[in-house]
């Protein structure tokens, strides 16, 4: 039901593999990186979206993740510093065929790009943003990110970073992010299904994807992201799904007031009937923005998945809809009628 | 009986008030009537600074001054003969541009007490001898406007807004010109609010017969129309000359036009002017800083469609990252500035030409982009189409240089044949056509300019981005020499644009005592005093430069063969320093930077100092 355009791949068009998506560039990320996680899921999961491979654009800003793009073997554009939303809004306007896949970092968004990432979430355009979070600046060597907690100790921090972080997911929903996920590195199918529903999704996919850095930054997400920490720690969305969560699949969220609670379902004081049924289709946002504060609440569990999905128009189409309106009521552009516009006189 | 008409060659009127009293609309009809019945025109409108100023303070006026003639003409005007001033404000601000003995028409129902000492006048100057070296016409403008529109169904206040008609009737009569231009004006201009017709016509009669009935004006004037080359011609001013060589590449072209902008003084008009072409294909996205504006180019051009922006000063400050980006990725990109006047946020209504450095050099790293600047309005339509084709040739930004007195200024334009307008050809890459696959940094051995494959061409797939690249396979590359011959290619490429420019036109002397060199809008002040000397028969020239990187290539030797070479500049000597640089040649430098535009009578003297030093009696 939500599927939808992108030019298909031809009837009879050899299928593709996963290394039909590889370029012939090495891989320069530090041994043990995330990225590299996140690059084989979206190897791999490119083959399945059923488009051909030269429709598909990868752009990217500036960072460790923003090196993304040269190792697609697609169409890919290694911008500037949080610009990479604006040239990937001229790339899908120019052509709103193209598959066009935004790769930013927890800098890239959200220091020097913020204003462009919000005024992309607001406009629309079906793209997809892949945000790798770090909390902190890999390719400049460590300094702490606008994503990086209160306190943080880095080399441009050596007393502590002194401001509150973003929450990447609240300030997608604030700014009118039609699809709002989140994923880890470390969950290969998790990771590849969410990237997956973001291409499906028509309008801008925003997926925040937890990423570790391990040599700046390491173990940040250890307890998301790891077997035996990671069931107590995270909670899963599914579409019409209680929120339960633990290893015993014993605890869920309640909406206790306007704040949600951690509560046991066993001990028979409240039972999964009490707990929020998680809706990703509401057109409001209210029960979004719930879940996207849980992970600023210390003691609640994380939610990983798709906190929202709904369809709104997209900037592209509105526009080309304009072009195609004009053309039918004034008729395609003559240019001769129009250098001769107006009061013209004719001197012989 | 009617009154005797007396001919004239040229006149200048300057039309004052206070931002509501729409100055700038009837200047600009008697412009467009001027223009049909065939007189070369050239028009300077005025703003204030303020949206809305408090009315009648000196803030708020707003002047629009227009020069016509029966010979061709270059400049809206030194001096004017006639100052309409609505009000003691406009009469103190723009009374030093009226000749002596000019005209001077003022609406005395505006110059009671409060209004004086708004203008800060300590005394009324109809009455306390300051205007005794003028044509004094006191009109009760107000009173008689209310009077001719009594029987309208309008408030008065609606009556007032109409007193602009009746001086405009007035000018009419007073240049013989006709009224139907500006009654079919009103017309269209008010279809959807009929009640307006009927009370501006009648307006713009009142003032017209007010002239031939009363005794005020003992005769009036008439311009004959001037030689213009044949052809058809129509009224146009810079921006909207930009807007229409736009539209033009983009047809011409065969690429779809993206235009990203963000709202700045003097360049929206360029993006309220393309967003009216939808039919065209035109797409304009008002982006919310001018970062992405650029952004949206940059990636419609990467997307294989013709990726403009455009701003002024201050937003290409913003840019300049981003132009340099598309520099290093060697992709097709327009970037229009419309300069004005001052460092930072400077005098945003006032016109300069200071942002050439900047476009030069104003990027990190060796970053050469081509420059190309407009010299008058009807110009920056063969400039900016010209500004496209390079860009399009080359796979390179481009930066086109207007300004604001060229963008807000008009003039006649003889309307272009299609079939006279240079081809651009897209010429996008198909297939990968070397054993090793698509290389996307391989060049064309002539110009140097690489492959343009746009994202959906199959088998073409590459990645690109700032990151220096390998010669030839775009691979990333820290490689030193690679570096250097990358740094030098880049260099030569833009260079090579010279190998197809036109020969320099020199206007005047081939060679001798004088030649005055110049670039953007100062085209018509040079052009004017040129012209002036010519006709004395000294041997003076002038050269005004299209092309200022790379600049053509004989021009070199053209600067050679003149003694002495002035440079005239508003700005402190920027193609000064480019051209004493480049050629080691001691040219000299004369600057304005007031915000404000050449007056021949400036250039005349400094030129009249050089002659003498140079033995010239
Ligand atoms: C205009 C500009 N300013 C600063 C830099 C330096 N810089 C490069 S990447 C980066 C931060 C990257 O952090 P993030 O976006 O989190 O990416 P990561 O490396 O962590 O993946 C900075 C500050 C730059 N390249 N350009
Ligand atoms: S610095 Fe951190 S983010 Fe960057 S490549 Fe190394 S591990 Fe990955
Ligand atoms: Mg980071």
């Amino acid at each position: 039901m939500r599927r939808k355009r992108t030019s298909g791949i031809p009837a009879g068009a050899p299928t593709l593999s996963k290394k039909d998506f590889e370029s012939d560039q090495d891989v320069r990320w530090c041994p043990g990186c995330g990225d590299y996680s996140i690059l084989a899921q979206t190897q791999r999961i490119m083959p399945e979206l059923g488009i051909p491979k030269e429709n598909i654009v990868f752009i990217s800003g500036i960072g460790c993740s923003s090196r993304f793009p040269y190792y697609m073997n697609t169409y890919g554009f290694h911008t500037i510093h949080g610009r990479a939303p604006t040239i990937a809004s001229g790339v899908k306007m120019a052509n709103p065929d193209l598959s066009v896949w935004i790769i930013t970092g927890d800098g890239d968004a959200l220091s020097i790009g913020g204003n462009h990432f919000i005024h992309l979430m607001r406009r629309n355009f079906d793209v997809n943003v892949l945000l790798f979070n770090n909390r902190i600046y890999g390719l400049t060597k460590g300094q702490y990110s606008p994503t990086s907690e209160q306190g943080k100790l880095t080399k441009s921090t050596p007393l502590g970073s002194v401001d509150p972080p973003f929450n990447p997911i609240s300030l997608a929903l604030a700014s009118g992010a039609t699809f709002v996920a989140r994923s880890l590195d470390r969950d290969a199918s998790h990771l590849r299904t969410i990237i997956k529903s973001a291409f499906e999704h028509k309008g801008t996919s925003f997926i925040e994807i937890y990423q570790n850095c391990n040599v700046f930054n390491d173990k940040t997400f250890i307890q998301y992201t790891e077997k035996d920490t990671k069931a107590d720690n995270t909670v899963v969305l599914e579409h019409g799904d209680s929120l339960v969560f633990g290893t015993e699949h014993d605890k869920g969220i309640r909406l206790n007031g306007f704040q949600p609670e951690v509560v046991e379902t066993t001990n028979g004081e409240y039972s999964t009937d009490d707990l929020i049924v998680h809706d990703q289709y509401a057109e409001d946002t209210t029960l979004a923005n719930f879940l996207a504060r849980m992970s600023d609440t210390p003691d609640m569990p994380h939610p990983i998945g798709i906190f929202r999905s709904v369809r709104h128009p997209c900037y592209e189409d509105a526009m080309t809809n304009q072009v195609r309106t004009a053309r039918e009521r004034m008729g395609d552009g003559d240019l001769e009628a129009l250098l001769n516009d107006g009061e013209t006189w004719t001197v012989s | 009986m009617r009154k005797p008409v007396e001919q004239i060659e040229e006149a200048t009127i300057l039309f004052a008030g206070d931002s509501g009293d729409g100055s700038q609309t009837i200047g600009t009809q008697m412009t467009e009537t001027t223009a049909l019945i065939g007189n070369d025109v050239a028009t300077l409108p005025d703003y204030p600074a303020e949206i809305q100023a408090p009315a009648g303070s000196l803030a708020g006026v707003s002047g629009f001054q227009l020069h016509f003639s029966s010979e061709q003409i270059h400049t809206p005007g030194d001096l004017c003969d006639v100052l309409v001033a609505m009000n003691p404000a406009a009469l103190k601000v723009h009374l030093n541009k009226l000749k002596s003995n000019g005209i001077l028409i003022v609406n005395i129902d505006n110059f009671a007490r409060r209004n004086l000492r708004l203008a800060g006048y300590e005394s009324d100057p109809i009455t306390d001898g300051t205007l005794t070296k003028y044509q004094v016409f006191p009109v009760e403008l107000t009173q008689l406007t209310r009077k001719a529109l009594e029987t309208t169904a309008l408030t008065v206040r609606e009556i007032d807004r109409c007193k602009n008609f009746f001086a405009l009737g007035m000018i009419l009569w007073l240049y013989n010109r006709p009224m139907e231009y500006t009654m079919k004006w009103i017309k269209v201009k008010y279809a959807k609010r009929p009640q307006y017709i009927e009370p501006n016509i009648l307006a713009l009669r009142a003032g017209n017969i007010y002239c031939e009935a009363t005794e005020q004006f003992a005769s009036s004037y008439d311009v004959k129309p001037a030689d213009f080359d044949p052809g058809t011609y129509r009224n146009i001013e810079g921006n909207m000359a930009t807007v229409l060589g736009l539209v033009a590449a983009s047809h011409q072209s065969g690429l779809p036009l993206v235009y990203g902008s963000y709202p700045i003084t003097p360049a929206s008009d360029i993006l309220h002017g393309l967003a009216q072409y939808r039919n065209f294909g035109v797409v304009t996205m008002q982006m919310e800083d001018e970062i992405a504006a650029v952004g949206v180019a940059i990636g419609a051009a990467f997307s294989g469609a013709l990726g403009v922006t455009g701003s002024s000063g201050p937003g290409l400050a913003l840019k300049s990252e981003a132009i340099n980006l598309a520099m290093i990725a060697e992709l097709p990109l327009v970037v229009c500035n419309i300069q004005r006047a001052g460092p930072s946020t400077g005098m945003p209504t006032k016109t300069e030409q200071s942002d050439l450095l900047q476009m030069f050099y104003g990027r990190n790293g060796e970053s050469p982009v081509p420059i190309i600047a407009s010299s008058r309005p009807h110009d920056c339509f063969e400039t900016i189409y010209e500004a496209c084709r390079i860009a399009v040739k080359y796979r390179t930004p481009v930066i086109f240089l207007s300004d604001l007195y060229i963008g807000l200024g008009a003039e006649p334009w003889k309307i272009p044949q299609l079939s006279e307008l240079p081809e651009i050809r897209p010429d996008f890459a198909v297939s990968a056509d070397t054993n090793n696959g698509f290389e996307p940094y391989l060049r064309d051995p002539e110009t140097l300019a690489r492959p343009w494959a746009k994202p959906g061409t199959a088998g073409l797939e590459h990645r690109i981005g700032g990151l220096e690249k390998s010669d030839v396979t775009g691979d990333v590359s820290y490689d030193a020499e690679n570096h250097q011959r990358m740094v030098e290619i880049r260099a030569e490429k833009v260079a090579r644009i010279a190998d197809e420019l036109p020969p320099t036109e020199v206007f005047g002397a081939q060679e001798g005592d004088l030649l005055l060199l110049g670039w953007g809008g100062t085209y018509g002040a040079i052009r004017t005093t040129a012209e002036n000397y010519i006709a004395s028969e000294l041997p003076i020239a002038h050269v005004h430069l299209r092309h200022l990187n790379p600049f053509p290539k004989d021009l070199g030797d053209t600067l050679q063969r003149f003694k002495k070479i002035l440079i005239p500049e508003l700005n402190s000597g920027q193609l000064l320093q480019l051209i004493r640089s480049t050629y080691l040649i001691d040219a000299i430098g004369f600057n304005k930077v007031q915000g404000q535009p050449f007056h021949v009578f400036e250039l005349e003297s400094k030129i009249d100092e050089i002659l003498k030093e140079i033995g010239h009696a």
